[in-house]
């Protein structure tokens, strides 16, 4: 029943894997009342956003084969839509949805364009185009400053109902506030579930498995009759707009945006690790990514502060271990992570089952 | 064997190939085009600077596009290169401050040219072990090829953290290179000349190396056709390591220019100009070193009277260049061979 509505039939597939994804769907349901403060809701916040920003990434990376370095791009047309809109307008849900709406046109029409253009051709042109689009468009928001705030961002008021201010009852709930944060993020919540239902949805569909087969093959996907190009096209749509409504969420979540935020590179990294360590090519896998790599982030950095201070006396591995080189060490888990694990975490696991089977 | 000392029947009545001259001409076009914008000193300024910085983005592009030609391998960590070449040249340069900042141009040579071989030294081998351990596992697998390489720049990017530190280091112009030739109302300054000097010395060496040599002969053909190349018995894999290897000290040698045209240096320094490389070889038709050369030009000019005119959309001036080539020709200026 569960798995045939809510999953669309695409089960965990391992009992380790079930487990994990309760744990982690539990975790981040229950954070404001096992992990009270305010540094792990945003924490639980930003894996939820993530999950979103990252599943919509392998919708083309895992399931098409498609390379795209814009995904960051309409990730940050959400969130400036959403910003620039309450910026001008009242802090009402009115605003908000002019926001969404005009940040969905401007992806849609851009990602379409994007594709079009490009898609026809190999993997490789396609990763470099969308990489200049990319930069020019980052430069162009951090230009525009009468617009977008320049290198400052944008900080704004949300409607008042997830506004910190605002207050559900005076008394506390099993010891916990129920103030407009914990309101927004149990929002933020349902919409991620939803958001990540409706691509598992997607891609368990026909429309789905056309795509898979362009990935496996797109010669032979192109010989039984379907239009690769238009496939891939509509995908990378797809894909933009899921990217854009996780970029929405992440404005509102934070009340503000800016480039740092969400368009710099080093949040396209961020997303290609995720996918690479949850795996690529299942939807399960952006969560389990998500969830680890978020943690690690504030973990591993203070993990490398301690051994920065162990080591304060030696030279290099001083500054190897320094917690700003964090991402050297994610970069070199990347590179070993693509060679010995190309099918991440849940990969392994859905391994381990079929060796079992068999 | 004995080769034939006159050419077989019917050898003759090969068909040649014709020379394509029409893309010469956008050069000339474009810069005219921006003639009745630009008062006459202020162009012959900007055209210069545009020239010269075309040269640069020539010397770094040329070995990326033929690593792609030969091999198809698009290489992301190609910026890593040039960063490299730049921090090293700034270590060499300051070990004899003193002659660098002498008026003497030759002094200034003295230390400026070991600085270059340096740089191309140190970013070959980089090249070398690049190769084998990044690239060699993963050919034929276009995606993760991407992935790889990238992460490879992240992890070369914070390597020169970890040894050069964080900040940004300046990269002064040796003193005999600074200041500018008056040219009538015009200023051009001195650096630029010598960066022209070099390219062109540099595109020179490489036409002749593609022309004229039997080892040109086997890159252009591996280019063209991969498998002829290996059926005919030569070892393309090893041609490949060469190119490649080429390329990345060519790449040094260009970031050791690109740090002195920008007088200051930073990790991230390669990363920002690989997106202006990705457009030139595109621009140019992957895998050829003419079309490179041209692409590298006219994205020079065209980000100098773009930067000039309307600063704020110089770097989607050059993605418009992009679209513009490509919908006349869409495989590049010099399309070459199978794509």
């Amino acid at each position: 029943m569960i798995s045939k509505f809510l999953l669309s039939g695409d089960t965990p597939r391992s009992k380790v894997l079930a487990a994990l994804l309760v744990l982690i769907v539990l975790g981040l349901a229950l954070t404001p009342f096992i992990f009270p403060g305010a540094k792990s809701l945003n924490v639980a916040a930003k894996i939820c956003i993530f999950v979103v920003l990252v599943a919509s990434f392998d919708l083309m990376l895992g399931y098409t084969g498609i390379f795209s370095f814009a995904h960051t791009m309409f990730f940050g047309i959400g969130a400036y839509g959403v910003a620039i809109a309450l910026t001008h307008l009242p802090p009402k849900w009115g605003s908000v949805g002019i926001g969404v709406a005009g940040a969905l046109a401007v992806s849609i029409l851009l990602s379409l364009v994007v594709g079009l253009f490009s898609l026809r051709v190999k993997a490789m042109f396609f990763a470099m185009i969308t990489l200049a689009v990319a930069t020019a468009f980052q430069t162009l928001a951090s230009q525009m400053s009468d617009i977008t705030g320049g290198e400052d961002g944008l900080t704004f008021k949300v409607p008042e109902l997830i506004s910190p201010a605002f207050q559900l009852r005076e008394q506390p709930f099993l010891g916990v506030t129920l103030d407009g944060r914990i309101i927004g993020f149990y929002l933020l919540l349902v919409a991620v579930v939803v958001l990540f239902l409706v691509m598992l949805r997607i891609v368990n569909s026909p429309f789905g498995r056309v795509l898979q087969a362009i990935r496996e093959n797109a010669f032979r996907a192109e010989a039984l009759g379907y239009r690769t190009v238009v496939y891939r096209t509509w995908t990378n749509v797809l894909s933009a707009v899921f990217a854009t409504l996780a970029g929405c969420l992440l404005a509102l979540w934070l009340r503000y945006n800016g480039p740092d935020t969400t368009l710099s590179f080093a949040i396209m990294m961020d997303i290609l690790l995720m996918v690479v360590i949850g795996g690529m090519g299942t939807l399960y896998g952006s969560v389990v990514g998500a969830t680890i790599f978020i943690l690690a982030e504030n973990y591993l950095q203070d993990l490398m502060k301690v051994g920065s201070t162990a080591f304060a006396k030696i030279p290099v591995l001083k500054d190897l271990v320094h917690p700003d080189r964090w991402l050297l060490w994610l970069g070199i888990l990347f590179i070993v992570g693509i060679y010995k694990f190309p099918l991440g975490i849940v990969g392994k696991l859905r391994m381990r089952l079929k060796k079992a089977a068999a | 064997m004995t080769a034939p000392s006159t050419p077989a029947p019917g050898m003759d009545a090969l068909p040649k190939v014709r020379k394509d001259f029409v893309p010469l001409f956008l050069i000339p076009a474009i810069a005219l085009l921006a003639l009745p914008f630009i008062s006459p000193s202020t162009w012959l300024t900007l055209t210069f600077a545009g020239l010269a910085m075309g040269m640069i983005l020539f010397i770094l592009s040329s070995g990326l596009t033929l690593i792609f030609g030969l091999m198809d391998v698009l290489n992301f960590g190609h910026g890593v290169f040039i960063s490299v070449g730049a921090f090293i040249a700034t270590t060499i340069i300051g070990t004899a401050a003193g002659w660098s900042d002498s008026e003497s141009l030759l002094r200034n040579l003295g230390i400026v040219l070991p600085a270059m071989l340096g740089a191309m030294a140190l970013t070959a081998l980089l090249g070398l072990i690049f190769e084998r351990v990044i690239i060699r596992p993963v050919y034929g697998q276009p995606l993760k090829q991407i992935m790889i390489t990238m992460g490879g720049m992240i992890v070369g990017q914070e390597l020169i953290k970890v040894l050069w530190g964080p900040q940004a280091i300046p990269l002064l112009l040796p003193g005999g290179m600074r200041g500018s030739i008056l040219l009538g109302e015009a200023a051009i300054e001195k650096y630029r000349v010598v960066a022209v000097v070099i390219g062109l010395a540099v595109f020179a060496a490489m036409m002749w190396v593609m022309t004229r040599t039997k080892l040109g002969l086997l890159i252009r053909a591996g280019v063209h056709d991969r498998e002829m190349v290996e059926s005919m018995g030569y070892r393309i894999r090893r041609l490949f390591i060469g190119v490649f290897v080429a390329g990345s000290a060519l790449a040094g040698l260009g970031g050791v220019m690109w740090g002195l045209y920008q007088q200051s240096v930073v990790a991230e320094m390669g990363g920002a100009v690989n997106v202006l490389l990705f457009i030139v070889i595109i621009i140019g038709g992957l895998g050829s070193v003419g079309g490179c050369f041209l692409g590298s030009m006219l994205v020079g000019l065209v980000a100098n009277y773009v930067g000039f005119l309307a600063p704020k959309v110089a770097l989607f001036s050059n993605i418009g260049l992009m679209v513009i080539v490509l919908l006349w020709r869409p495989q590049g200026l010099y399309a070459v061979g199978k794509q």
